[in-house]
C-alpha cells in the first residue's frame, strides 16, 4: 500500500476527528478523498503538523490526529521530546513512513534506512508508540483513539504518489472553517 | 513592579495563556516568571518554527499564545512566519530578546543583529523596539493590536531595557 491507499483507508477512522495534516501530497490526498471542515489543511511549513497538533491537543478536549510524514518529522525532529514532554491524551501522531519525501520526487529519507522512528520517538519519552503495517492503520488509529492515551504511531508503507490536484481554497479559509469546528466541538 | 513582572502581567491581562519558549539570557527572569505563572501554559520548545507551530495550533484551539525568543530566531523563522504565521493570519506576539546591541560583549551576537531589523521590515512584520526600561508600558497596547490585527507582531528588547529586569 501507498500512502495514499492508506488515507483512504484511515476516512472511515479518521472523518469526524480532528485532523491536522501535513503540507504537501498528504494534505491534497486528504483534500480529494474526504475534505471536511475539521480537517486543518498544511499549503506550507514542512515539519510543523505535529507541532501544531500538539498545541491544539493542549488547550482543548477534543481529540486531535496530526498526520505527518517520515521526512517532515525528520525536519522537525525537536518535536518528538516536545511531545513526550507535554503529554496531551487526546493528541494522536500518525507518521506515515514511506521512507521517503514522496511530494519532492521520492528521495529517499534516512527513516528508510537505519534510522527507526518509532525507536527514536520511544528514546525522546514518548510512553505508547505503536509501530504498523500499512494495512493496519486503520485499525491501530482506532485502538489509539479508543485508548485515551497520547499515541504515536508510526505506520510504514511503500513509496508512491498517484495524482492529486493542489488545494486551491483560501488558508484563512481553511483555518476560520477548522477554528468554527473546534468551537463547535468544545461549546 | 520590574518588567519581569510587567511582562508577565501584561501577558496574563491580554489573556495570553499559552507561551512557548527558547531560552536567551536576558530572557531568564522573564521566563521564570511565566514557568511561575498558574495563568499560563509554559511549554519550552527546541526550535524556535516548531514553537510557531505549537503557538499556532493552540491559537486554533482558542487559547492566545505568544512566543519569546533570541533575534537570532528571525534567521530560523522566516520560511514559518511567512508561510504559516501570516499566510494563514493567525496573531503571534514575539517577545524577542535583541542582542547584539550596545552593550553586548559577544562580537558573533553583532552579526544577527545587523539584520533583525532588516528581515523583520522585509517581512513587513510590526516591530517595536524597547530600549529604556520605561518602554515596557507600550506592551499591553502592543498585545492588543496584535490580537486585533492578526498578525505576528516582534518586540525587540535590547540590553538596556533589561537592566530594569531586578
Amino acid at each position: 500500500m501507498i500512502r495514499s491507499e492508506v488515507l483512504k483507508s484511515l476516512v472511515p477512522v479518521i472523518s469526524d476527528q480532528l485532523v491536522v495534516c501535513n503540507i504537501g501530497l498528504p494534505s491534497q490526498e486528504l483534500h480529494l478523498l474526504d475534505d471536511q471542515p475539521s480537517n486543518f489543511y498544511m499549503l506550507g511549513t514542512m515539519g510543523l503538523a505535529s507541532s501544531i497538533g500538539l498545541g491544539l491537543a493542549l488547550v482543548q478536549p477534543q481529540k486531535v490526529i496530526a498526520i505527518d510524514g517520515d521526512g517532515s518529522v525528520l525536519t522537525n525532529f525537536g518535536t518528538l521530546p516536545t511531545i513526550a514532554n507535554n503529554v496531551a491524551d487526546n493528541f494522536i501522531l500518525l507518521i506515515i513512513d514511506n521512507g521517503s519525501y514522496g511530494s519532492t520526487g521520492d528521495q529517499p529519507t534516512y527513516a528508510g534506512k537505519k534510522t527507526s522512528l518509532a525507536a527514536v520517538a520511544t528514546a525522546c519519552g514518548c510512553e505508547r508508540v505503536v509501530e504498523c503495517q500499512a494495512e493496519d492503520a486503520a485499525a491501530t488509529v482506532q485502538a489509539a483513539l479508543d485508548a485515551a492515551q497520547m499515541t504515536i504511531i508510526v505506520c510504514k508503507c511503500e513509496s508512491g504518489n498517484i495524482k492529486v490536484p493542489v488545494i486551491d481554497k483560501d488558508p484563512v479559509v481553511i483555518r476560520e472553517r477548522f477554528m468554527d469546528e473546534v468551537r463547535k466541538r468544545n461549546a | 513592579m520590574s518588567v519581569n513582572e510587567q511582562i508577565v502581567a501584561d501577558l496574563v491581562s491580554n489573556e495570553v495563556s499559552f507561551v512557548t519558549t527558547v531560552p536567551c539570557k536576558q530572557l531568564a527572569g522573564v521566563i521564570a516568571g511565566i514557568e511561575a505563572s498558574s495563568d499560563i501554559f509554559h511549554i519550552p520548545s527546541n526550535k524556535e518554527d516548531e514553537g510557531m507551530g505549537l503557538c499556532a495550533g493552540a491559537w486554533m484551539g482558542g487559547k492566545r499564545a505568544a512566543i519569546i525568543m533570541q533575534n537570532t530566531a528571525i534567521g530560523v523563522t522566516i520560511n514559518t512566519l511567512a508561510t504559516l504565521i501570516q499566510y494563514y493570519h493567525i496573531p503571534l506576539p514575539m517577545l524577542i530578546s535583541y542582542r547584539g546591541e550596545l552593550g553586548e560583549p559577544v562580537a558573533c551576537q553583532v552579526e544577527m543583529a545587523v539584520h533583525t531589523k532588516a528581515l523583520l521590515a522585509q517581512m513587513n512584520i510590526p516591530t517595536y523596539h524597547f530600549h529604556h526600561p520605561d518602554d515596557v508600558h507600550e506592551l499591553d497596547a502592543i498585545l492588543k493590536y496584535c490580537y486585533m490585527c492578526k498578525k505576528p507582531v516582534a518586540i525587540l528588547t535590547d540590553a538596556s531595557f533589561w537592566k530594569g529586569a531586578v
